[in-house]
C-alpha cells in the first residue's frame, strides 16, 4: 500500500505478437504533474488505457488512488477522469446536454449547479446550447476537460490534449492543469510539446513501449548527460547539414542565426565541429542540453534497438 | 438508484440525438409507407403437402377412395383425423392445418341413391397464394376417384353431371385478397429491416466516432448501456407500427380483429429483440459499413424463410427450421392470426413464448459479447 496516486509496475499489453507497452513502471506522488512524452505509436494512449482500466494489461499489477488496477476497476472509475485523445463527447448534443449527460452517468447531485458552474468557469454559459460540434478545436478540448473534472475526480489522465490548440488557447488550457493541480489532484498528460513538458513537474519518456527516463526535466536532462555547443555568427545556421549525420552528433538543428549541437560524447562532438571547414568569423561555445536534445538522443537509442521488436 | 441514473442519461442522449438525426425521422415515416404501397402484388407459388384435418363422418370405399385421391394430388398431407368440428375449428385457428375435409354420414347414401351428395373443404385463406393451387385440384381429384370407385351398377351415376357438390369455405379472408395477407407480413418485415439497423448502427457510430471510449471510461455498466441504447428505439418502432397499421386501415380496409393489447405485446416482444440483434451485430461489426452489411444480411432469411415471401408450410424441413429461429417467423404468425383471424391468447401464446425466448438468447448473447473494455 502505498500514498501514491499511481502506482503500478510492469504494466505489458500485447496486441497480436506485438508488445506495446513493455514492462511499464508508473509512479505518481498525489498533486504531480507529469507530462507523458514519446514519438507517435510509442505506447502513451495504451498505458493511460491501462491506468483507467479501459484495456486489461497482459502483465503488471499495482494500485491506482489505492484501488488494485486489475479489481479495483469501478472504484478507479468513479474518481478519475480521462479525456481521450479524440474528442470524446458528443458533437450533436449542445454544451450543456453533454456535460448533463456525464454528470447523469456519474450519478452526481446538485446536477444543475455544478453544471451552471462549469459552463461559468469554461466562459461558455452564453453558449451552452450551441452543438458541441460547432467548437473550435481549443473549445473542444476546454469543454472535454471540465466534463472530465465536473465529477471531481483524484486523477486526471488527459491524453494529447493540446493537439492542434493554438498557443493562447494552450497557455490557458495549461493554467487550468496548474489550477487543478494546485487543489491536490494528480495529473498524467502526454504531449509532444517540450514547452508544455517543461511546465510539468515531471517527465516520463516513453519509446517503443518502454519507459526511457524518468524525472524532473533537470533531472531527465542531467541523466542523459549530453554535452552541447552553440555557434554564432554568419552563416553559422547553414552548417546543420554538414554535422546531423557526422559520428557521435545527435542532433544539429538551426534556431535562428545560430546552431545548436549536441551528443553523448564531447570528444566525437568536438572532432566533428573540427572536421569542418575552419571559419573564424563563427563562434562555438559550450551550452546547455536541452530536454529537446534528449529526447532526440533516446528516440535514436530506442531505434537503434527496436529491430528486435 | 445508481442504474437508474445512469440508464436515463443514456436514454435521454439517445433521445436527443435521434432528434437530431433527421435521416432516421425519414426512414421511420417514409419507409413502412412507400414499402406498403410497393408490395401491392403477391408472389404467384404452388405449395404442396399442406397439412389437412379430415373429419369422415361416414366411412366406406367411396370416401376412402376419395381421401387417398386428395392425398395423391399432392397437395393436400392428411395429418390429422378430427372427430369433431370444434377440434377441426381450433386445428385451423391455431394455423396447425391448412385445410379441414368434411363428408358428411350421408355421403355414401346419397351417392348410392343417385343424388347430390356435399363434400366441404374449409380452407384458411389467409394466404390466398397458399391455398389457391390446392382448391383447384380438389374437382379433379374427387372425378378421378369417382371414375375408378363408381363401377358396376353404379357406373351410371359417372354419366350424371355433378354426382358430388364440392363446397369451398375460404375462412379468415373470404374475398380472397392477397394484401389483405401482406400488409401483416409486411409490418414484420419493415419492423425487421429498420430496427435491427438502428441499434447496429447506434453502437457502431459511437466507436466510430470514438465516444464509446469516453463513454467506457466512466462508471457505467454494459445492462445499463444495453438497455439505453434499446429503449428509445422501441418508440421509434412503435410509431412505425402505428404508421402501417393506420395506412393499411386507409388504403387497403384490412381489419384488426382481435385485440390490440396482443398486438402490442407481440409488437413490443419483436421490436425489442430485433433491438438486441442489432447490438449484438454492433459488438462484432467494426464499422458502420459493416453493420450495414450484417443486417441486411440479416435481413435475407427474415424476408425468404419467415413465412412472408413464401408459405411457410410449403418450405423443405431445413428452411422450415431454419425460419423457427428468426423472430420474424413468430411474430407474423401472431399478427396474421390476430388481424385476419381474431385470435385469442391461446391461440398465440406459443407464438409469444417463442418470441420472448428469442429475445431472451439474443440478449445474453448481446450481452456476453459486450465489452465494458477496448480490449
Ligand atoms: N487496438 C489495437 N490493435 C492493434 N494495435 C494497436 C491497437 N491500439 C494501439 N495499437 C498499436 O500500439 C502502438 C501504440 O499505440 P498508442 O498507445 O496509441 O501510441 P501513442 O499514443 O504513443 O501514439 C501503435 O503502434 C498502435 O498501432
Ligand atoms: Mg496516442
Amino acid at each position: 500500500m502505498t500514498d501514491n496516486a499511481i502506482d503500478v509496475h510492469g504494466l505489458v499489453k500485447r496486441y497480436g505478437r506485438r508488445t506495446v507497452v513493455d514492462h511499464v513502471d508508473m509512479t505518481l506522488a498525489p498533486g504531480r504533474i507529469c507530462g507523458f512524452l514519446g514519438p507517435n505509436g510509442s505506447g502513451k494512449t495504451t498505458t493511460l488505457r491501462l491506468i483507467c482500466g479501459l484495456l486489461t494489461p497482459d502483465e503488471g499489477t499495482g494500485t491506482v488512488l489505492g484501488q488494485d488496477l486489475i479489481t479495483g476497476h469501478d472504484i478507479i472509475k468513479r474518481q478519475t477522469g480521462y479525456m481521450t485523445q479524440k474528442f470524446g463527447l458528443y458533437e450533436d448534443l449542445s454544451i450543456r446536454e453533454n456535460l448533463e449527460f456525464v454528470g447523469r452517468i456519474y450519478g452526481l447531485d446538485r446536477l444543475h449547479t455544478r453544471v451552471d458552474a462549469a459552463l461559468d468557469r469554461l466562459g461558455l454559459a452564453t453558449r451552452q446550447t450551441q452543438l458541441a460540434g460547432a467548437l473550435s478545436g481549443g473549445w473542444k478540448q476546454r469543454l472535454s476537460l471540465a466534463a472530465c473534472v465536473l465529477h471531481e475526480p483524484r486523477l486526471l489522465l488527459l491524453d494529447e490534449p493540446t493537439a492542434g490548440v493554438d498557443p493562447k488557447a494552450r497557455r490557458a488550457f495549461w493554467d487550468e492543469i496548474h489550477a487543478l493541480a494546485a487543489t491536490g489532484i494528480t495529473v498524467l498528460v502526454s504531449t509532444h510539446y517540450m514547452d508544455e513538458a517543461e511546465r510539468c513537474h515531471e517527465i516520463a519518456y516513453i519509446a517503443y513501449g518502454k519507459v526511457m527516463a524518468r524525472g524532473t526535466s533537470d533531472e531527465v536532462i542531467a541523466t542523459a548527460n549530453l554535452a552541447a555547443w552553440r555557434a554564432t555568427g554568419p552563416g553559422a545556421d547553414r552548417l546543420a547539414p554538414m554535422l546531423t549525420n557526422a559520428p557521435g552528433v545527435t542532433a544539429a538543428a538551426a534556431f535562428g542565426a545560430t546552431l545548436h549541437v549536441c551528443g553523448p560524447d564531447p570528444a566525437k562532438v568536438e572532432a566533428a565541429i573540427a572536421a569542418l571547414h575552419p571559419n573564424p568569423e563563427i563562434v562555438w561555445e559550450r551550452a546547455e542540453p536541452t530536454l529537446e536534445d534528449v529526447f532526440i538522443h533516446l528516440m535514436s537509442l530506442s531505434t537503434d534497438n527496436a529491430g528486435d521488436g | 438508484m445508481e442504474f437508474l441514473s445512469r440508464l436515463t442519461a443514456i436514454i435521454r442522449k439517445e433521445a436527443l440525438q435521434l432528434g437530431r438525426d433527421r435521416l432516421t425521422f425519414a426512414m421511420m415515416f417514409v419507409m413502412p409507407i412507400m414499402q406498403l404501397l410497393m408490395f401491392g402484388y403477391a408472389i404467384n407459388n404452388d405449395p404442396k403437402a399442406l397439412p389437412t384435418a379430415v373429419i369422415s363422418a361416414d366411412d366406406s370405399r367411396l370416401t376412402r377412395g376419395i381421401v387417398a385421391a386428395l392425398a395423391t394430388s399432392g397437395y393436400f398431407a392428411l395429418t390429422h383425423a378430427a372427430s369433431s368440428e370444434a377440434e377441426a375449428n381450433a386445428l385451423l385457428q391455431r394455423g396447425e392445418v391448412q385445410f379441414v375435409i368434411t363428408l358428411p354420414s350421408d355421403f355414401t347414401r346419397r351417392l348410392v341413391r343417385g343424388e347430390t351428395a356435399q363434400i366441404a373443404i374449409e380452407a384458411d385463406a389467409t394466404d390466398p397464394t397458399t391455398t389457391a393451387g390446392a382448391l383447384g385440384a380438389v374437382t379433379e381429384a374427387i372425378n378421378e376417384a369417382l371414375a375408378r370407385d363408381l363401377t358396376g351398377p353404379l357406373s351410371t351415376h359417372n354419366a350424371r353431371p355433378g354426382p358430388v357438390d364440392i363446397v369451398i369455405h375460404r375462412r379468415y379472408n373470404p374475398e380472397n385478397i392477397t394484401r389483405i395477407n401482406i400488409v401483416p407480413g409486411l409490418l414484420g418485415v419493415i419492423l425487421t429491416v429498420t430496427t435491427v439497423i438502428m441499434t447496429a448502427l447506434a453502437v457502431t457510430r459511437e466507436r466510430e466516432r470514438g465516444t464509446m471510449e469516453n463513454l467506457l471510461a466512466m462508471p457505467i455498466r454494459p445492462l445499463e448501456i444495453m438497455i439505453g441504447k434499446i429503449s428509445p428505439y422501441i418508440l421509434v418502432g412503435a410509431v412505425q407500427v402505428v404508421v402501417v397499421l393506420v395506412t393499411a386501415k386507409l388504403l387497403f380496409n384490412v381489419p384488426i380483429l382481435g385485440s390490440l393489447w396482443l398486438l402490442a405485446l407481440a409488437t413490443l416482444l419483436f421490436i425489442t429483440g430485433n433491438l438486441a440483434i442489432g447490438f449484438t451485430f454492433s459488438t462484432i461489426a467494426q464499422n458502420q459499413l459493416q453493420a450495414m452489411q450484417m443486417s441486411f444480411f440479416y435481413m435475407m432469411p427474415s424476408i425468404l424463410l419467415s413465412g412472408f415471401a413464401f408459405p411457410f408450410l410449403g418450405m423443405p424441413a431445413w428452411a422450415q427450421f431454419i425460419g423457427n429461429l428468426l423472430p420474424t417467423t413468430h411474430f407474423l404468425r401472431v399478427v396474421r392470426g390476430l388481424m385476419l383471424k381474431g385470435a385469442g391468447f391461446s391461440d398465440i401464446a406459443t407464438e409469444l413464448v417463442s418470441l420472448a425466448a428469442l429475445l431472451l438468447a439474443v440478449s445474453a448473447i448481446a450481452l456476453s459479447r459486450y465489452k465494458a473494455t477496448l480490449d
